[in-house]
């Protein structure tokens, strides 16, 4: 029978089943950080167990480190101060692997582990971060877990696991220049809702998808859970191929040969069923902004701010009232209209080089206002180096950002970088729910091209006006 | 986890319903980096008179001297609603209950209690009446829980049985977690691993 390639991953990974109970799921990956891990380490030592595979496990620090230097050394922060120290702790005690704040390797650990080949086609990967779905963009399977599941996996390397539906979504034609996986992720999630994907492992195929590259697929999957699936996949190809070549973690040598002969059997057979199928053309898609505290609260930039009535379900139209409230937004306000105080360009959703290469051509040359903050924070310092390689680091600086040290930072606000009440930002992360980037503080979601926009101009622009200028 | 064996211990009453789980730990203590130590913390705002929980309030029921060392909670109907946060059944565990009766639960609390070796029991509202007018008729009472035959006995002559999964009462009365229960199944790990490894080599190459 057909089959799709989360069946085929899915079946290559079942352990066992009990009459009655969950199916226990083998896991390749496992991918750690400070703040969901700790309590998982002091149940494994109470219950006096030991991990099963160590090799299976790499860890960093980025959700509370400081992103200025002079902080990284004494952090002012006393909890994320006691996570830290935790974490290089169980890691040592473990003999496990960890890039730490000094690590030339440290940095996001959804950018850091694709850096380091971690993560292959036909793996399944679990964090205790709900975005590593990013990984989904090799043709693995990959999704966050809980803190108990992150003791469970230490454990016995196994999850009890219910079967996910399947979701293709198809994205054929040629995507505009200005847009981007982002826009992408973003108008899927416009379309099917934050709830669409509930149940699902979503399969990103198309023209489209073939033509995005390695960074690109991973802004996608990593926003696969923003619309409630449980994971993103992409095919792997030859692209795919040549991104884990000679990468530290990657197979060498014969193993090469082996697993890439594997990995070619991954792909979704010719007529493997699916569940559900979206079809969606890449050239009807512009570049979104969300407007609300919800990512399926997104428009194209051109267009302007709904109003409830514009939306058919009651819950919808509720939702949207208390959007607008908390965004301080009138329906019917031009989304080029609205102005920022703050830039945050950065998060595993969008710091990748390519990330910071769009968003130099656009602040080239540009300044940013005087009310206006902008910061680029490199998702690991293996991006920060090459991006200084290339001058980018002086684009930015020059248009008056500020360039920062490697970590999760403004992508939920631990870390001190935050907004103040009533700020309101352009971000290229992945959430822009209520608080997240501070109490009080206004997110509005956008790709990193778009983000370096707003930078210059302290408002929403429509990046297909400004080149043709 | 520990084994739930029979046990006669001190019922303690708190007449509230839909406790939910802020109230049972508040969200200021979420950010520690330890799963034990949270029973301190339990029903924070009613417990204590000051932020920092050094004043114990005398009005708040727990805090009487008849029910300290209270192994039994018995509470009123929707115990445990609100965030689905595994530190609510960590701080009930951490303050020494193990078990509560009520007429109802939220589901994912009541799923989370037996994760942590915690029996929630489940009566009709009249017999929840009945076993809460004996603790107020004299506190400091003690039941009897004894899980394996489903009951409840109480000094006052009281017998009151109750239903249980028979999986999630085996998984008790054994001590086994969803790890246990995992670890049980080693062997076929084992098994698997073993293939998995001639079938993909470079996985465990580093
Ligand atoms: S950047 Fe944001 S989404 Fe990504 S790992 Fe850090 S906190 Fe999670």
């Amino acid at each position: 029978m057909a089959k799709t390639m989360y069946e085929k991953i899915w079946d290559a990974h079942f352990v066992h089943q009990e009459p009655g109970q969950a199916a226990l799921l083998y896991i390749d990956r496992h991918l750690m950080h400070e703040v969901t891990s700790p309590q998982a380490f002091e149940g494994l030592n109470i219950a006096k167990r030991s991990i099963r595979n160590k090799h299976s496990i790499l860890a960093t620090l980025d959700h509370c480190v400081p992103t200025k230097l002079a902080d990284r050394i004494n952090l002012p922060d006393p909890i994320g101060a006691k996570q830290v120290a935790t974490m290089i702790n169980n890691c040592e005690q473990h003999g496990l692997t960890l890039y730490d704040m000094e690590s030339k390797n440290n940095g996001v650990i959804h950018v850091v582990v694709p850096e380091h080949g971690f993560v292959h086609p036909g793996m399944t990967t679990v964090c205790g971060d709900s975005h590593t779905a990013t990984h989904g963009a090799f043709g693995a399977l990959a999704f966050g877990i809980g803190t108990s599941e992150v003791e469970h996996v230490m454990a016995t390397q196994c999850l009890p696991q219910a079967k996910s539906k399947t979701m293709l979504v198809k994205v054929d034609g040629t995507l505009s220049k200005y847009s981007t996986a982002k826009d992408i992720a973003l108008a899927i999630i416009g379309r099917i809702g934050t709830a669409g994907g509930n149940g699902f492992v979503i399969e990103y195929a198309g023209s489209a998808i073939d033509a995005l590259t390695m960074e690109g697929r991973m802004t996608l999957c990593n926003m696969a859970i923003e619309s409630g699936a449980r994971a993103g996949l992409v095919a792997p190809d030859q692209k795919t191929y040549d991104f884990l070549e000679g990468k530290e973690f990657a197979p060498k040598g014969d193993a090469w040969d082996q697993a890439l002969s594997y990995w070619k059997t991954l792909p979704s057979d010719d007529g493997a069923e699916y569940d559900l199928v979206i079809e969606l053309n890449a050239a009807d898609i512009a570049p979104q902004v969300t407007w609300g505290t919800s990512p399926e609260q997104v428009v194209p930039v051109n267009q302007t701010v709904p109003a409830p009535n514009d939306f058919e379900q009651e819950g919808k139209q509720i939702a949207c009232k208390s959007a607008l409230d908390y965004m301080d937004l009138d329906a019917g306000t031009k989304m080029t209209d609205i102005e920022i105080d703050f830039v945050f360009l950065g998060s595993c959703t969008n710091s990748r080089i390519e990330d910071f290469r769009a968003a130099a051509e656009v602040a080239k040359g540009t300044k940013v206002p005087a009310n206006v903050t902008a910061i680029a924070v490199p998702g690991s310092y293996m991006v920060k180096e090459q991006a200084e390689q290339e001058g980018l680091d002086k684009i930015f600086t020059d248009a008056g950002w500020e360039w920062r040290e490697p970590g999760c930072s403004m992508c939920l606000a631990m870390n001190g970088d935050q907004l103040k009440p009533g700020q309101r930002c352009a971000s290229t992360s992945n959430r822009n729910f209520e608080g997240r980037q501070g109490k009080g503080g206004r997110t509005h979601l956008v790709s990193p091209a778009m983000a370096a926009a707003a930078a210059a101009a302290g408002r929403f622009v429509d990046i297909r006006e400004l080149e043709q200028n | 986890m520990e084994k739930y064996t029979k046990h006669t211990s001190v019922a303690a009453l708190m007449n509230r319903s839909n406790v939910d789980t802020d109230q049972i730990i508040a969200k200021q203590f979420l950010k520690k980096v330890e799963r034990t130590g949270f029973g301190i913390h339990l029903f924070h705002d009613w417990r204590y008179l000051d932020d920092d929980g050094t004043i114990a309030n005398p009005d708040f029921e727990l805090n009487k001297p008849e029910f300290k060392g209270a192994r039994i909670l018995v509470t009123g109907d929707n115990f445990g609603c609100g965030s689905s946060r595994e530190h609510a059944p960590w701080a009930i565990d951490d303050y020494g209950f193990n078990t509560i009766i009520s007429t109802s639960f939220a589901d994912i609390f009541y799923n989370n209690c037996f994760k942590n070796g915690i029996l929630p029991i489940v009566v009709d509202a009249d017999t929840l009446k009945k076993l809460m007018s004996e603790i107020d008729a004299n506190e400091g009472v003690e039941f009897t829980v004894d899980l394996e035959n489903q009951a409840v006995t109480t000094p006052a002559g009281t017998s009151v049985s109750f239903e249980i999964d028979g999986f999630r009462k085996h998984n008790l009365l054994n001590g086994l977690d969803d790890i246990g229960l995992t670890l049980k199944q080693a062997d076929k790990i084992d098994t698997y691993e073993s293939k998995h490894k001639e079938k993909f080599p470079w996985l465990w190459a580093s």
